[in-house]
């Protein structure tokens, strides 16, 4: 595994003055460290038997999958409980990460807090918890047994196997025993930890659960959980392409509190205001700082330590005043639209998937984004509330969901315009559909030390339900279109089974020829049909997604209409028939002209390379007909 | 004479077959035209004295799906009808139901949509369903009484009875045909006709011998009456003047009881002049009988309260005296039946009730 993710600025500032790291080192040096485990527990997700299974888990698959994006390397990981007597198993978790040199297997492992990314800036998974070293000590303390680690570093390296313990009083990991062994592994790490706790699949709450939402939000990682009933479960990887790498960034200027301010300006080691300013935040230029103290009327030459509390905070109404670019978002990793689709279509059976990722924005000078998804109708229950799948810098998130602002987004929409049923226009949902919300950002702001629900940012809050009304909204197109489908279906049984037979029965009735019953057909349907079938198909490694657009003339008259097709902007566009009148970025625009009267017309495209299940429907919008005389496609 | 009249329907049918056909060749979608069969449609005939339908239509267009449905199931009913009376036979609503089954696409998907087609086509045609050969499964109810019929049976024959000497205690069954080829009343010797919604009543009144005491002349509705129930009732008080009044259980849907006698049932529109007497006067149990007689009651279910309410907007109970009754009973939330009356004893129906009710209505001096 990867250098061990230590608690790093995991308290949003206003919140508690300090990050917790800081605090709970200090409190390591007053007692000993089981005595504070102890202590800690609630605090540490160890309080129950059930949560201290989930903890675990959750600590050594994060770590895992740290370590494997770490080093660029798409994760594999496999998670095994065993169990050894009521209220006792042995948890495993294998990753095919770089794997760790043998003299830092018992740090990582063994040491509370040992780290190497202290003051960094970026969006990372250790955020959200202690970190695997509690949950070897967790084990030790509760069963007496070592940790086992196996690691191996490359191919023709050995691996090394350690056993492992804490020494509780000085917070010092002890290699009981340390040997070389064969494993057939090119690299990667295994972890082996002894740990009391309770193992429930119905829960939702479950560790079957937890592994299933990570895989929803990590595409790119494929991952086997094999349960205490031998019980095999594959979460499979469904892309190629690993989440971007994020990198550090300093704190941005927006919104940063007086105080963080006061202590930067003091511990600077920049002599005058201007340099303070360009070094030490994210986009702020030689200009901009000039700028900022001609604003606060503070001298630019003046040295940052003898800053007062006045200019600071003049300092600090000057950085809303001043033009400032957002904070760079490549220290931010979000999983893209694409990729959030496919992982949920991996998970769930639903007809309709839809996701947006919010351009990243800031609050209190912390750069964040915000991504949703709905899925809807397939496999999902139609009696039941909407299920809201949260995440945290890819982690999910199972308790407290009532207090996260993920949920209040949620509740304060009115769903009922967009085809789901709610109560009174508040509170969460009903019906077929699932919500996934995911904020990613250098540091989330958790409503309490446990790190189970984000605090009501308005910011957040705003963001989430801007992304959720526009998914919404795709939605109900598409169950609007679902139901003229319905109607479709009606009007083709209506013109090909029954009115064939009126026409004959009646008359059969009277002893005549059976009448033409096409000029009926247009004035009962009159609509244009259009409707779409999309194959997917590969050739030599190459993937194509045919889109057949067919036009049927259901109306008295000649028809001409425009229509606007919706593509992947990632898709490339491969052969068209006939060639589109107009292509524009992620649009392709056809004229249908001259269609007579129960006419047919088709047109036909390729989309390369995109996967199966990217583009299912195509996103059909028309001009040049009146909306009631047009079946299959949206009004522009 | 009958043939005429199966010729009529024949022709009527046949005209429903030619306008879809019509339309067809015209480039029109076929439409059939109908009126609305709800309380919302119907008005009172100053001729016929009876509720009739108005003019408000509704249009079945091959348009919509279903409607399109019902134009085929039409066609093909019309050709069963046209068989039917070529081959001199007949058939149960049910079993014409049931032979749908064949007709494919057409088929019913359930018996109440055959039943009304049926009523539809006596509507559009101005025919009876008994001019198309169909006849309802259910049998008329049955009658007690100094009445003297004279009836043609299966095999041609004409039979003459009594209904109170030639019967037994079940009294005489009404055949689903009264009409007069089929049936005619040579004598009678009563003073009133009560038509009874209950068995249990009719049974009370036959037992307590309240025929023969108080000359009357005893039908037995069975709840909501068979059309040849009411029929049989509309020529006894047509031809031989006895009047005629409804004893049925003092709740909303004995009063719709009463309005299918008295009035023309909503259903049966069409054909109220021939089904309803509009000298039939409703006896009780009244919502007034509940208080004077202090009746055993049971509270009003969700139900009675809704169909009361619909009631007072029916134009049917739209006069001074219902209105009253309608709203005293939903005033005192109760209902009782009519065999509440033996709380007072067994006898106390016959000997009391039925002669004060009868006296106030000026029936019995």
């Amino acid at each position: 595994m990867a250098q061990e993710e230590v608690v790093e600025n995991g308290i949003p500032a206003g919140v508690v003055e300090e990050p917790i790291a800081h605090r709970l080192a200090e409190d390591l040096k007053e007692i000993s460290v089981a005595e504070f485990f102890e202590r800690n527990k609630h605090i540490l997700g160890f309080d129950s038997l059930h949560r201290a299974m989930l903890t675990a888990v959750k600590e050594a698959v994060d770590n895992a999958l740290d370590a494997c994006e770490e080093s660029e390397v798409l994760p594999d990981i496999a998670v095994q409980i065993e169990k050894v007597k009521k209220d006792e198993y042995i948890l495993s978790v294998e990753d095919n990460g770089p794997g760790i040199v043998k003299n830092q297997i018992p740090n990582i492992f063994g040491r509370l807090l040992y780290g190497s990314r202290f003051h960094a800036i970026r969006q990372s998974r250790g955020q959200q918890g202690i970190g695997i070293s509690a949950v070897v000590m967790y084990g030790q303390l509760t069963t007496g047994h070592p940790t086992r680690v196996i690691s191996k570093i490359g191919e023709d390296m050995p691996a090394y196997e350690v056993d492992l313990l804490i020494d509780t009083k000085r917070n010092r990991p002890e290699a009981l025993r340390t040997e070389a062994v064969h494993w057939d592994k090119p690299n990667g790490t295994k972890v082996m930890i002894n740990i009391v706790a309770r193992y429930a699949k119905e829960r939702r709450q479950s560790v079957y659960e937890y592994l299933k939402a990570t895989a929803i939000v990590n595409p790119h990682a494929h991952i086997t959980f094999i349960d205490p009933h031998g019980e095999e479960y594959v979460f499979p990887r469904v892309t190629e392409i690993p989440p971007e790498k994020t990198v550090a960034i300093k704190p941005h200027p927006l919104g940063i509190e007086l105080g963080t301010l006061m202590k930067m300006a003091r511990s600077s080691e920049s002599y005058k205001i201007t340099a303070f300013l360009v070094n030490e935040f994210s986009r702020i230029t030689n200009r901009t700082a000039k700028e900022i103290c001609r604003k606060a009327d503070v001298d630019s030459l003046l040295r940052p330590q003898d800053m007062n509390r006045v200019q600071a905070s003049r300092i600090l109404e000057a950085f809303n005043m001043v033009k400032i670019m957002a904070p760079p978002t490549d220290c931010l990793s979000p999983i893209g639209d694409l990729l959030m689709r496919k992982g949920l279509k991996k998970e769930i059976d639903a007809k309709f998937a839809y996701t947006v990722t919010r351009a990243p924005t800031v609050f209190s000078g912390n750069p964040f984004q915000v991504e949703v998804g709905i899925v809807y109708g397939g496999d999902i229950v139609q009696e039941n509330q909407v299920k809201i799948l949260r995440y945290a810098n890819r982690v999910p998130l199972l308790y407290q969901q009532g207090g996260c602002v993920t949920t209040h987004g949620v509740e304060g929409i009115d769903w009922r315009p967009y085809g789901l049923e709610q109560r009174g226009g508040q509170g969460i949902p009903v019906g077929p559909a699932m919500v996934i919300i995911h904020v990613g950002s250098t540091n989330v702001p958790f409503t309490s030390e446990s790190k189970e629900s984000i605090a009501d940012v308005p910011e957040i809050y705003q963001e989430i339900q801007l992304a959720l009304r526009e998914c919404a909204r795709k939605m109900k197109a598409h169950i609007n279109k679902k139901e003229k489908l319905k109607k479709i279906a009606e009007k083709y049984e209506l013109i090909q089974k029954v009115l064939p037979e009126l026409a004959k029965k009646s008359a059969a009735v009277i002893g005549k020829d059976v009448p033409s019953i096409e000029v009926v057909v247009t004035k009962i349907m009159n609509v244009v049909v259009i409707d779409d079938k999309v194959e997917h198909e590969k050739v030599d490694d190459k993937k194509f997604t045919t889109v057949d657009i067919e036009f049927t003339n259901y109306t008295p008259k000649q028809r001409n209409i425009t229509i606007y097709c919706k593509v992947p902007v990632e898709a490339e566009i491969g052969d068209t028939d006939p060639k589109p009148f107009k292509r524009e970025e992620g649009l392709l625009i056809w004229k249908v002209s001259k269609m007579k009267p129960t006419e047919k017309r088709h047109v036909i495209f390729k989309l390369v390379g995109l996967d199966k299940g990217d583009y299912e429907e195509a996103d059909l919008y028309f001009e040049g007909m009146r909306a009631e005389n047009v079946i299959g496609a949206e009004p522009l | 004479m009958a043939t005429d009249r199966y010729k009529k329907a024949v022709k009527g049918l046949e005209a429903i077959a030619e306008e879809v056909y019509n339309d067809f060749i015209k480039g029109d979608i076929p439409k059939m035209s109908i009126p609305v069969r709800t309380k919302k449609n119907i008005v009172f005939d100053d001729d016929l004295h009876v509720w009739k339908y108005g003019s408000n239509l509704t249009h079945r267009s091959a348009k919509e799906l279903g409607s399109a449905y019902t134009l085929l199931r039409t066609m093909y009913i019309i050709d069963f009808i046209r068989e039917m009376i070529k081959t001199k036979k007949s058939s149960t609503l049910r079993e014409m139901y049931y032979i749908s089954e064949g007709w494919e696409i057409a088929k019913f998907p359930d018996q109440n949509t055959s039943n009304r087609l049926a009523e539809d086509l006596e509507i559009i045609t101005k025919s009876l369903r008994e001019d198309f050969k169909l006849r309802p499964e259910e049998d008329g109810a049955r009658v007690i009484g100094n009445v003297t019929i004279q009836e043609v049976n299966r095999k041609g024959e004409k039979k003459t009875f009594n209904c109170r000497d030639d019967v037994g205690d079940s009294g005489y069954g009404i055949p689903y045909n009264v009409e007069k080829e089929k049936l005619t009343f040579k004598d009678v010797d009563a003073d009133f006709v009560v038509a009874i919604e209950t068995g249990g009543m009719f049974d009370r009144l036959v037992e307590n011998g309240f025929d023969e005491d108080s000359r009357a002349v005893l039908v037995h509705l069975k709840g909501q009456p068979a059309r040849s129930t009411r029929r049989f009732i509309k020529r006894l008080n047509e031809e031989t003047k006895l009047p005629v009044v409804v004893f049925t259980d003092g709740d909303p849907w004995s009063f719709r009881i009463f309005a299918s006698v008295a009035y023309g049932a909503i259903k049966t529109a069409h054909i109220s002049e021939y089904l309803a007497t509009p000298t039939a006067r409703y006896l009780g149990i009244t919502p007034s009988d509940i208080v004077n007689y202090e009746l055993p009651t049971d509270k009003l279910t969700d139900q009675d309260v809704h169909a009361l309410k619909s009631e007072l907007t029916d134009p049917r109970f739209g006069d001074e005296y219902w209105q009253g009754e309608i709203k005293l009973q939903l005033d005192m939330d109760k209902k009782s039946e009519q065999q509440a009356l033996a709380k007072y004893g067994l006898d106390y129906v016959t000997d009391t009730y039925l002669p004060e009710r009868l006296t106030e209505m000026g029936i019995l001096n």
